[in-house]
Order: structure tokens, then sequence, then C-alpha cells
């Protein structure tokens, strides 16, 4: 065994681990922390695969940025797992037999018989001073402009939905008080006098 | 460094997607400014984006294939057509949707912009010839869904609509962009064309993750048309959404999801019609059988609409596994007049609804010709299309598709069609029987703007025409596979 199957199987191990850990775990929290040691063993994985300006991206915009931003919600919206997980241990052996099968069926399909070395091409490794940044960034904007400009309406869209759908004006909140309607607020819009009998002390 | 040779994209073919775009980028920088008096300026300017879109679409039309952006854009008969429908489609669901909006307080820019993105990603979808493109289509069409279902932000029934189709549709997603995975890593390219060309040349090992990778595709698609056994989130999504989303949902979208079941099936796998054509049968046996049993025991004509649109899903997919010119061009006639019909049925709703009344029920529908026999008679033509009786245009769509399954041989198919349409005529009758010979519970007087009145009429009377003299859509939907 090669050195860089030895690191494979080490990263695919941590992976596969950490991904189970991410479903199973109790606690959100560590959830979250698994999830980003995850995506971690990928983006070394990726490297492997010489795509380092992706593997470089998923650690700064998932690990960097998604993933805290995630822990932010986990730790704000105190989620009651014991509701949630109320039906886990009744569907867990149906579950688990879907899953072991559909895993069975795939590593036939798609195992090293169909996609191994001896039926798909030997990857050959890039020259020295090969720019993996450089080749994505001569691609982006000329082959896959139409993509690229679809991904950036689909931005739009979430950002749109997202401010649609969340965004409430409460009038009876005072986080929404308007200082200058405050400021030019008059004694008769605030106050009335009301004029009443005085009442007798007779009965 | 590779110095790719790059040449600059004709953006002719794209002239209507860019100007759509720009468009509900301009309306999406006036919504803000606008106060709720002057809130109809909005509508106004989407019908008319939508409308100026159809006249570039017609302008830029060439009777030949044209490919741009490095062939992950294509341009032909079949995508404009599909693409002049959905904006028609499209402009009346605004139109018949305007006063439900206003009666329910959500008349707000966002529902047009964001159905002007749909729009948008549904002509992605209809000009995508690349997986890629494909996909992100998809994703643009299904993310303003998602958004829509959930815009009435009070009604806890949207709310759960939005959650089970956001997460059913992801889960969708997921498998469509698997599959898509597997076919790019055999093949080695994105170009719909390309993976047909090299699928040809393939060994036998290879078929068999190529055949892994269409069943994925496959349930992709069956999830987004609704065919069974995908079909689990159609009534709930139906039936919580607000109206006029629903109108929405039922209409347009299912004219682009064909469209991307023919790029994809019969553009990019073609060679393998032979496995497809049996998955196929089974879903649409089994769309046809359980859309029109169960839609029986419906109480809510929302629902009752819901199962009818899986039975119909189970109908165009027959075309389409026919595998013939004939066959793709009666399922695109098909398509084309289940969405004129889904308009009419969900547009009936939204005109008999009123400010704190959803007309949802079947029984809502009792004694309509008393109360309006104008709109009962549309109503009538309406459920009869759906149920493909002549001499409307649902009979000629059921019959059209019905003959390309006996071309190819598959007699028994259409035999089983026919015996599960013939029991789908029982719940199209009892809307009919309600609004002729049942008394009116509620004796309200339907009041709409007359705008929607008349596009409602338009609607029926088209739907009644197009069964008299079908002979042009036939035509246009010929030429678009010759």
């Amino acid at each position: 065994m090669s050195i860089e199957q030895i690191i494979f199987y080490v990263f695919a191990t941590i992976l596969v681990v950490c991904a189970t850990l991410v479903v199973t775990l109790r606690n959100p929290v560590f959830c979250a922390l698994a999830l980003v040691l995850a995506f971690f063993t990928s983006a070394g994985i990726w490297i492997f695969l010489e795509a380092e300006f992706l593997a470089l991206t998923l650690i700064l915009v998932y690990v960097g940025a998604v993933m805290v931003l995630f822990l932010f919600v986990v730790m704000m919206l105190d989620i009651n797992l014991t509701v949630l997980r109320e039906g886990f241990t009744r569907y867990l052996p149906l579950g688990l037999v879907v899953s072991i099968v559909l895993i069975a069926e795939l590593v036939m399909v798609v195992g090293p018989g169909q996609l191994g070395l001896e039926s798909m091409p030997v990857p050959i490794p890039h020259p020295e001073g090969y720019s993996n940044t450089k080749e994505i960034g001569s691609v982006l904007y000329t082959e896959f402009l139409y993509p690229f400009e679809i991904a950036a309406v689909i931005l739009v869209v979430a950002i749109v939905a997202a401010i649609s759908l969340t965004l409430r004006r409460r009038s009876n909140t005072k986080v929404f008080m308007k200082p200058e309607e405050q400021v030019v607020v008059r004694r008769k819009d605030r106050v009335r006098l009301v004029k009443m009998s005085s009442e007798s002390n007779n009965d | 460094m590779m110095q790719t040779s790059f040449q600059m994209p004709d953006l002719t073919p794209a002239i209507p997607e860019i100007f759509l775009l720009t468009m509900t980028c301009i309306i999406l920088l006036i919504v803000p400014y606008l106060s709720d008096k002057n809130r109809v300026l909005t509508y106004l300017l989407s019908l008319g984006s939508l409308a100026a879109t159809a006249a570039l679409t017609v302008a830029v039309h060439t009777s030949e294939t044209v490919y741009t952006f490095s062939g992950s854009f294509v341009s032909d008969t079949m995508g404009d057509v599909l693409k002049v429908f959905v904006y028609l489609v499209t402009a009346v669901v605004f139109i018949y949707s305007r006063k439900y909006l206003l009666d329910r307080n959500i008349f707000k820019g966002e529902f047009y912009v964001l159905g002007l993105f749909a729009v948008l990603g549904m002509m992605v979808m209809i000009s995508a010839h690349s997986l890629l493109t494909m996909y992100l289509g998809l994703e643009l069409l299904s993310l303003s869904l998602y958004a829509l279902v959930a815009f009435q932000r009070d009604s806890k029934d949207a709310t759960e609509a939005a959650m089970k189709y956001f997460v059913l549709g992801a889960l969708a997603s997921g498998m469509l962009l698997y599959g898509m995975s597997l076919l790019y890593g055999v093949t080695g390219t994105l170009d719909i064309g390309g993976v047909q060309t090299v699928a040809a040349g393939l060994e036998d090992s290879k078929k068999l993750v190529m055949g892994l990778g269409l069943v994925f595709v496959i349930v992709g698609m069956a999830f987004k048309l609704g065919a069974v056994p995908f079909h689990m989130w159609i009534p709930d999504v139906y039936h919580g959404a607000p109206t006029a989303v629903t109108l929405f949902i039922g209409t347009a979208p299912k004219i682009a999801a064909f469209a991307m079941v023919m790029r994809l099936l019969v553009e990019g796998l073609g060679d393998m019609h032979d496995q497809w054509q049996d998955i196929l049968i089974i879903m649409a046996v089994l769309s046809m059988a359980i859309g029109n049993v169960i839609a029986i025991a419906q109480t809510n004509i929302k629902r009752m609409l819901a199962y009818s649109t899986i039975s119909h899903v189970g109908f165009l997919l027959l075309g389409i596994l026919a595998g013939t010119q004939a066959g793709y061009s009666s399922s695109m006639f098909y398509v084309i007049v289940y969405a004129l019909m889904s308009m009419g049925g969900f547009g009936m709703i939204i005109l008999m609804s009123r400010a704190g009344f959803e007309a949802d029920k079947i029984s809502d529908f009792k004694g309509l010709n008393e109360r309006s026999p104008w709109f009962a008679f549309m109503m009538l033509i309406i459920m009869l299309s759906m149920a493909g009786v002549p001499p409307t245009v649902g009979f000629y769509a059921k019959l059209a598709v019905l003959q390309s399954v006996i071309g190819v041989g598959l007699t028994w198919l259409a035999i089983v069609a026919v015996v599960f349409s013939v029991i789908g005529m029982f719940y199209y009758l009892r809307v009919i029987k309600y609004m002729y010979f049942d008394k009116a519970d509620d004796t309200t007087p339907i009041e709409s703007p007359t705008d929607m009145k008349l596009v409602m009429s338009a609607n029926g009377l088209g739907i009644l025409f197009l069964g008299i003299a079908p002979g042009s859509l036939l035509a246009m939907c010929a030429a678009a596979f010759s």
C-alpha cells in the first residue's frame, strides 16, 4: 500500500465516521462540530484530486462561514431533541435494512468493477507549476458563463425569498418605534382631557 | 497553461431570458418604493414584461436548432412553443390571482418577482442543453416555488405545505444530482448531446453505471412531475398552499417538467429507450390507477384536482414512453392542454372564493348553475375536458397519446389507460352533478373583477374551441418534432 492510499483511507474513514456522528449524536453542537470535521477531511480528499482551489474554498466558505453561522443558530434555538427522536428506534430496523440494501447495490454497480483503474483511464498527474485557480478562472467567465449567471440569479432568489418570508413589521413592539415620530409628537396626540361630572358622596 | 480558444457566445437566442431577467431586477428595485395604493403597478409591469418576452421569443425564433453559450443553451421549435405557453399560463395566473391576493392581504410585489424568477427558471430548463444548466434551472424554479408556497405567512397549512415541499424537493434534487454525477462520471461530459454520443459507444460494464444514473435521474424527474410512487407531496402542497400559488404550481411548471424529461431522457439518453420505457410504463400505470381512484374519495376540490394531476401525469408519460416522434408531439400537446385545463379548474376555485372564504370544498360548487349559469357552463367545459369527453380538447389530448401508444404495439397499455380514465370520469361528473342538480347552500353572488371574468370565459371557450378545431395546436406540436 502506497503512502497516498494510506492517507486516502485515513481521510475516508474519518469522513464516514464523522458523517455518521452528525446524524447520531445527541448534542446538536457536537453534530455541528462533527460536520466541520467532515468538511475538513473531504477538503483533504479534494486536495488529493488536485482540486486545491476548491478544497480551500470548501474550508473557507463552509467551515469558516456557514458552520459558524450554523453553530449560532443551534445554540440560539434550543431544539428539543427528545421530541425529534421519538420515532428513531421505531424506524431504526427498517431504516437499517433499506440503507444496507442500498449500499450493497451501489457498491455492486459503482464499485471497482465498473469504475476501477482497469476500466477507467489512469489519471495523469498535472505538471509542476500547474495552477488550479488559473484553470477555473479561465473557464468560469467563458465556457461556464451561462451556468455562472444562473447561479447568481439563484442567490438573488434566495435573498428575496428569505427577506419576504422573515421580514415582519411588528407595530406592537418597541424595537420598531420610529424616533422621528416620537420627536414630532404633540400633546394632543397622546393626552386626552375627559370631562366627567363630579361624583356625589350621598349614596 | 492551456490556452482555450474561446469565442464570444451568440446572445441572440437568449435575448428573451436576458430581457426577462433585466425586467425582473427592475421590478425588484421598484417594489420597495411603491405604496400599497400603487401596488397594482407591479402587477401591470409583470404582465407587460411577460408580453414583451413572448414577443421577443417569437421574434428571435428560427426554424433550425441553435446552440450557444458553449453548447449549454439550445433554442429550437419545441422550446420556443413551450416557452410561449409558459408566458401565457403565467400571465393568466397573475390575472386570476390578483383579487385573491388582495382579499387576503398578500398582494405584495414579492409574489410577482418570485413568479417571474420561476418563469426564468422554467425558460432555463426548457432551453437547457447541459446537465449543469438543467439542474440550475430546476433549482431556480424550485426555490421560487418553495418561497411562494410559504408566502401566506400567517397560514399554518401553507407553512406546513412549504416545509413538506422543500424537504421532498431537496431530496429529489439530490437524487437527480447523484444520477447526473454518475452519467458525468461514465461519459465525461456535461453536454446533453455529448452524453448521447459517448453513451452509444460504451462497453457493457459502463452501461450498468449509466443504468443506475438513469434510474436516479428518472426518480428526480418523477418527483418533480408528481408521478406515482413519488407523488406524496402533491395533494398536501396543493391543499396547503394559497390557491393562487396552487394555480401556479399546477400549471406552468408541468410544461417545464415535460421539457426536462424530453431533454434528459430523449435527447440525452435516447439510446437507453428500452430501459427507461419499462420504468415509465410502471409509473404511468400506477399514476393513472392511484390518481383516479383516490381522487374519488376526496371532498376537498384542491386535493381532488391534485390527484387528477397525478392521473394526467400518467397519461403524459404514455406519449413519451412510446418513443416515437408522434408520441413526443402528442405528449407535448397533452401537457399544453393540461396546463390550460388546470388553469381553468383552479381559476374557478379563486373565482368562487372571497375574502375570508375559500371555495375549496367540492360541495361549495353546489347549485352554481342558479348563482351563475355562465360560470357553471365554464366549469362544465373544464371538467368534461379533464375527463376527456368530446367535443372538448381534453378528448383529443387523450386520443393522441393513446394512438401513439397503440402505434408501438402497446395496446394493453391503451386499454388500461381508457379503463382508468372511465373510472376517473366519476369525480369530474360529480362536480357537474353538484353544479346543476343540487340546491345551493350559499347564495352569495359571485363577485370578481371584469378582467378575471373575461379571461375565465376566454379560458373555458378556448378549451371548447381547441376541441372543435385542434388542428393548429396539433400542427404546432408536430412541427416541433420533425
